[in-house]
């Protein structure tokens, strides 16, 4: 399906073919309204439906959250809505903006619309700002397309304007630079300058947030709520990410399957859901105030494939309270209680709604691993890394290089790793994460700086000793299908690390099949290729594949954060039992701090290329020492709408600074919002001293002021 | 950025230099320019045959590497680049025909690349229906004919044309007409007339090669997300297309376009043939049938300078289209 969005054989200057649908006799009263919409893709292999009878409204000043997994038709039913869909798409139903139908109107008259009425804020700003131009003049072409008679040098003056509205440093010269030389979430506040450039009535933010750092997401959906306020325009929010809708949004759709499932106020859908995928969604998604407390409750099976739909309801292969109607009728959205705006798409709604079935326990909580299954562990350390370094040279010119500067990946890293727990490692993009973690994976002695894996110093080993201890340490990549070579079946694939050691060829088919049913795959599909099976499955078979030879200690980087949300969860709690079975060790990179919360045993949190606060899991989360702990905590947000809109934010301002850059001192100070509320000899010791890690309370913090955290809860509004 | 195109600019003329003198040394180990005077009637002796040879610099019974020596050192010293077999000088010959094969030259690719962009960017845009199919079609029957044939072919289409109306409305021999009288606008339009045919030819050949880039370009752009943006922001599709597609589209046509000029110096050589012009093609072909060694040497040198030229001018071009390159 998104396959046809960006299919060039597929758009041409004609619209979309529309069939009306049959002329309502009432016109509407709301700013949007979407009736009945279905959207349909020709496909050789059959018509694709992505959206199936969509019905949602948004009124003036509104705020709605759509939210749903890929593949769920959220982002082509607001495409539809801008009339940005490929030509080959067939739209039916109607879609009323002001009261007037968008549907069949050519491309000239929507263009009218586009950007004046209605405009749209995409994912990726990398690709969606057109590489040749700069800023400041994209901005003012979509001032000066809706008024043909600003002149060039108002329309640049009022580009800078918006470059400042959304928060741009510099805005006079920052509209003189290309996009390539903008930071992600500078690029995301272009996006939006772009689009309330001519305060539109309603803007549709279609993931605005998806690419880019907690951080970073937290000061842009501030942004768009600024946008909001300022311009009086509606929202409309598409996002998976259930937290960033909880706090922002009035009322709420879900998607699933190419329909609205159910819909509500916030407040109604997170509090008592009433369609069981809502409520799977809900339980399946780590939660900062929860994890580590509960056990995730994953949900099973995957989302239907939208060619060839089977007859029934969409969800009934991986619901838990299916009954037999389901599996032969599609359930209409119905009304649940009072309010006529909440409704659900499940037969047995009111079964749910009334508490006849416990919407709490619907989904069986996983049972952990029992005793005997433990493995048995000696609290030893297996991994220690101690000042750890890596620069890279930063050079000029191509036939004198000379060096310039140095990046600062990673300097001076310490932490260790006991036997059977896990130790979370998080930070921004950029902070060194992953190059710590490669470093170690090396096996060779390091630029500066030690690692010992199981006591022995990796740079003594000789070249076989290194080959044995590469049985030791395993790891896990982020994007499955990227890592998995589509080209060898499973078997060969899980059974290379035992190829490489010498392993005979009859044992090793034992022993993949073994690991696989350790991991829950069927070892019958042994066979099979990377692409016959599912993103969850496959992240499967590359822990599988981790596990073959053995290993104490297991490298996880970002292992869930390219999983659907409702996949996400069947993977952290194989993980968990995997451990307590077999007495692995983690070593867990990942930007998502809740699912880290969920897993960690101990935490490190990393800041250009240094740990800045590391400590038991618990004590990190609940009393965070750093003041960018601090701020990376309550940026993150949380699926509760209670929660999200009665507690204080801290927002750190502007980018990671670059790695090259020389900060003196503490290099956090630039951002640091405690730094802002020292006195003058606080400040200069800031600027002068470098922090040294130090014990505060129960973790070890590289911060001078960390006993005066207490004055940010106090300071910020 | 003047640094980085100066750097270029060395690059280009240091590979110059080499292409020359290698073809220098290829040709003077492959031609044989005695063979001329051998069939000769009466044969001149050995010893006249020797001193011509000498005097020209081309004698097979010095080695190579002493002639090429000397032709490197008369080129420093004197600038000269040695004399042709019907003793002229390399230079003058080039004087004369450089001005004639330029005119061809350039109107024919700027033409080709203008076509050749838009026909690219129309099939793209087009994509699979009939006219992109028509365009396909045509540029590969094109890009499949040799040069000659495509000259002759568009000769017979003119002199039917002609017939049919009665008059010499296109004349296709020579660069002019000779003994024409008339003013300078009556010159003027002569040569227009007689430039229009090896014109046509050599703008269908370069137009087939720059529409097929153009439009692989051009589809990767199609899919873009910022044509997306740029329609959400409320330009019409196709004016979306023009304004972003077109401009990112051209990036990596100005690279194509430094490799492109290669090709279409040695359609051009054939053309001019084809046509009787008297220009640098016709006397590389000369030069290489008449075993002239200055003389051949001397056009690859006029090629390379000018491959020099468009490769500085692409990259010129690519800086200006694409500010993520400028440094």
């Amino acid at each position: 399906m998104t396959e046809n969005l960006i299919d060039p054989a597929a758009s041409n200057e004609t619209s979309p073919s529309v069939r009306p649908g049959p002329t309502q006799p009432n016109p509407s009263n709301h700013l949007l309204e979407v009736r009945d919409l279905h959207v349909t893709f020709p496909q050789p292999g059959g018509a694709v439906t992505a959206v199936r009878g969509v019905s949602y409204h948004v009124d003036q000043g509104e705020f709605l959250g759509i939210v749903g997994e890929s593949g769920s038709g959220k982002s082509v039913s607001s495409l539809a809505v801008m009339g940005l869909l490929p030509s080959n798409a067939k739209i039916s139903g109607d879609i009323l903006f002001e009261g007037k139908s968008l549907l069949g109107r050519s491309d000239k008259e929507m263009s009218k619309l586009r950007g004046e009425g209605i405009s749209i804020i995409f994912q990726d700003p990398l690709s969606a700002l057109t590489p040749v131009y700069t800023i400041g003049a994209q901005i003012s072409e979509a001032l000066r397309l809706h008024d043909r008679k600003l002149s060039k040098a108002a329309a640049n003056a009022r580009a800078v304007e918006l470059l400042k509205v959304v928060g741009i440093p510099n805005p006079e010269r920052r509209a003189q630079a290309f996009p390539h030389e903008f930071s992600g979430g500078m690029r995301q506040r272009a996006m939006i300058a772009i689009a309330i450039a001519n305060n539109p009535r309603l803007i549709i933010a279609d993931e605005p947030t998806t690419a880019l750092d907690v951080t970073i997401q937290a000061q842009i959906l501030e942004v768009l709520q600024k946008a909001k306020d300022m311009t009086g325009a509606a929202v409309v929010l598409i996002t998976h990410d259930l937290g960033v809708v909880a706090g922002n949004a009035d009322r709420l759709a879900v998607m699933y399957a190419g329909r609205i499932v159910e819909t509500g106020t916030v407040d109604q859908v997170f509090h008592a859901p009433s369609m069981p995928y809502t409520v799977g969604l809900l339980r399946s998604m780590p939660n900062l105030a929860t994890a580590g407390h509960t056990r995730l409750v994953p949900l099973e099976g995957r989302p239907p494939q939208l060619s060839n739909l089977a007859p029934g309801c969409p969800f009934a292969p991986r619901c838990p309270v299916v009954i037999e109607a389901c599996r032969s009728t599609e359930p209409p959205l119905t009304v649940i209680g009072e309010d006529p705006l909440n409704s659900a798409a499940c037969l047995r709604v009111a079964e749910i709604a009334s508490g006849q079935l416990d919407r709490t326990k619907l989904y069986p909580v996983p049972e952990p691993v029992a005793t005997a299954e433990r493995a048995l562990v000696a609290p030893e350390t297996v991994l220690d890394v101690a000042g750890l370094e890596r620069h890279f040279p930063l050079s000029k010119g191509s036939v004198f290089k000379r060096t310039i500067g140095t990046v600062r990946a990673v300097d001076g890293v310490s932490f260790d790793l006991r036997t059977g727990q896990t130790l979370g490692l998080v930070g921004e993009s950029g902070c060194g994460k992953s190059t710590t973690v490669m470093e170690i994976l090396e096996l060779t002695k390091p630029q500066a700086g030690q690692v010992s894996i199981n006591g022995r110093d990796v740079a003594t080993l000789t070249a076989r000793e290194r080959k044995a201890l590469r049985k030791e340490i395993q790891v896990v990549f982020q994007d499955p299908m990227a890592s998995l070579d589509p080209r060898l079946p499973v078997q060969d694939l899980v059974a290379e690390p035992l190829t490489v050691h010498g392993v005979p060829a009859k044992d090793r088919l034992e022993k993949v099949r073994a690991v696989l049913d350790l991991v829950g795959l069927d070892p019958s599909m042994a066979s099979r290729y990377p692409h016959e099976f599912s993103g969850g499955q496959r992240q499967r078979i590359g822990i599988a594949r981790a596990l073959v030879t053995d290993p104490k200690i297991v490298v996880l980087d970002e292992p869930v954060s390219a999983l659907d949300v409702s996949i996400q969860a069947g993977v952290i709690n194989l993980l968990q039992d995997l451990q307590e079975k077999l007495g692995l060790s983690y070593l867990f990179v990942a930007h998502d701090l809740a699912v880290v919360r969920q897993i960690s045993d101990n935490v490190a949190v990393m800041y250009l290329g240094r740990i800045v606060e590391s400590g038991p899991a618990e004590a990190i989360f609940e009393n965070p020492q750093h003041p960018y702990t601090k701020a990376l905590l309550s940026a993150v947000p949380v699926p509760d709408p209670t929660v999200e809109r009665s507690r204080t934010r801290i927002l750190l301002e502007g980018d990671l600074p670059s790695p090259t850059e020389d900060i003196t001192g503490c290099n956090f100070r630039t951002r640091c919002p405690l730094y802002k509320l020292m006195d003058a000899p606080g400040k200069e010791q800031c600027r002068t001293q470098d922090p040294q890690p130090r014990a505060v309370q129960n973790s070890v913090v590289a911060c001078h002021h960390a006993e005066r955290i207490g004055l940010l809860a106090a300071g910020m509004p | 950025m003047i640094g980085f195109i100066a750097k270029r600019f060395i690059n280009y003329a240091i590979l110059s230099a080499i292409a020359t003198l290698s073809a220098y040394v290829l040709a003077s180990i492959i031609l044989n320019p005695a063979a001329r005077y051998l069939g000769r009637n009466p044969r001149p002796s050995d010893a006249t045959i020797n001193s011509i040879l000498d005097g020209l610099g081309v004698n097979p019974n010095t080695p190579w590497v002493e002639r090429l020596w000397a032709w490197i050192v008369r080129l420093v010293t004197e600038g000269s680049l040695g004399d042709t077999i019907h003793n002229t000088s390399v230079i003058s010959e080039i004087a004369a025909r450089a001005g004639t094969s330029l005119r061809l030259l350039i109107l024919g690719t700027v033409i080709a690349a203008i076509v050749g962009v838009t026909l690219g960017v129309w099939g793209a845009v087009r994509q699979y229906r009939f006219s992109d199919q028509a365009i396909s079609v045509a540029s590969f029957t094109i890009l499949a004919t040799p040069a000659f044939v495509l000259g002759i072919l568009l000769m017979i289409v003119a002199t039917l044309l002609n017939n049919f109306l009665g008059v010499q409305l296109i004349s296709f021999t020579g660069e002019y007409t000779p003994g024409l009288d008339g003013g300078w606008w009556v010159q003027f339009g002569d040569r227009a007339g007689h430039l229009l045919l090896p014109t046509i030819s050599l703008a269908l050949m370069g137009a087939a090669g720059y529409s097929r880039y153009q439009r692989s370009a051009m589809l990767d752009v199609l899919a873009a997300d910022y044509i997306r943006t740029a329609r959400s922001k409320g330009r019409t599709r196709g004016s979306a297309l023009v304004r972003h597609g077109v401009r990112v589209a051209l990036i990596p046509m100005s690279t194509y376009f430094a490799y492109s000029f290669a090709t279409v110096l040695a359609g051009a050589a054939v053309t001019e043939l084809v046509f009787s012009w008297h220009g640098m093609g016709e006397l590389l072909v000369q030069s290489i049938s008449q075993s002239d060694i200055n003389a051949f040497t001397g056009a690859i040198l006029f090629n390379a300078i000018l491959i020099l030229i468009a490769g500085t001018l692409a990259d010129v071009v690519y800086a200006a289209l694409d500010p993520r390159v400028r440094v």
